[in-house]
């Protein structure tokens, strides 16, 4: 069954986590859903930009939006 | 990246043995394996009835290194130890200590914390670590 668009699945909130934490934690929540799962997750590590790249790229999870509000940076993961 | 990475862990401060549960924590979230390989001091920290006391710094960090560690502790950061399980969790991590440090410090392997996975000599390390670089922390 095909996710709709921008429905998110679960948030990981990762804020107030330091590296590499909300990786970590994207990681485990990642795993547990299916195909196409839509996750949201927010952190204030500031290393968490490239890190979510790097992470996407390398596990074939797609990055589809990043965001920064403030403090906190929101990445919008679909599961691969 | 399918060569794992290999960390050697000598040192048992909690600031270098920190900074391996965050080097080990990446590679397992990129899904790299991770052979970790205890000696010394590091190994004497893994003790089940030690793992979460305070195993001090680096005399490199200071007075004012100190109060840093303290307050990013102080922020939520995990410890090393809660790092190193997080990273067991989500990857391929497999801890063993040296067999020779397990002589030299007269630990037997019942009192390690369950973290680790077992004891091994160095030859068994050159092997599970392949072609993969080693890192000496």
């Amino acid at each position: 069954m095909a996710i709709a668009e921008g429905t998110v699945t679960v948030t990981v909130d990762a804020r107030g986590l330091s590296c590499p934490m909300p990786i970590v934690k994207t990681a485990q929540a990642v795993r547990s859903l299916p195909s196409g799962a839509l996750i949201e997750v927010l952190a204030t590590d500031p290393g968490s930009v490239k890190d979510f790249a790097a992470w996407s790229r390398s596990t074939g999870n797609e990055l589809v939006s990043q965001s920064v509000d403030g403090p906190v940076h929101r990445f919008l993961i679909r599961r691969k | 990246m399918d060569e794992p990475l290999n960390l050697v862990l000598f040192s048992g401060t909690d600031d270098k043995l920190q900074a391996a549960a965050i080097l080990t924590a990446g590679a397992a979230a990129l899904g790299r394996p991770v052979n970790v390989f205890l000696q010394y001091w590091a190994l004497d920290a893994f003790r089940a009835d030690r793992i979460d006391a305070d195993h001090g710094l680096a005399p490199e960090a200071g007075t004012a290194g100190r109060t840093a560690v303290d307050a990013l502790r102080k922020a939520g950061q995990a410890s090393w130890a809660e790092t190193l399980r997080q990273a067991k969790d989500i990857g391929s991590v497999d801890i063993q200590a040296c067999s020779l440090s397990m002589d030299l410090l007269g630990i037997d392997e019942t009192a390690l914390d369950p973290i680790v996975d077992g004891v091994e000599g160095v030859t068994a390390f050159h092997i599970s670590a392949g072609n993969g670089q080693i890192v000496f922390i």
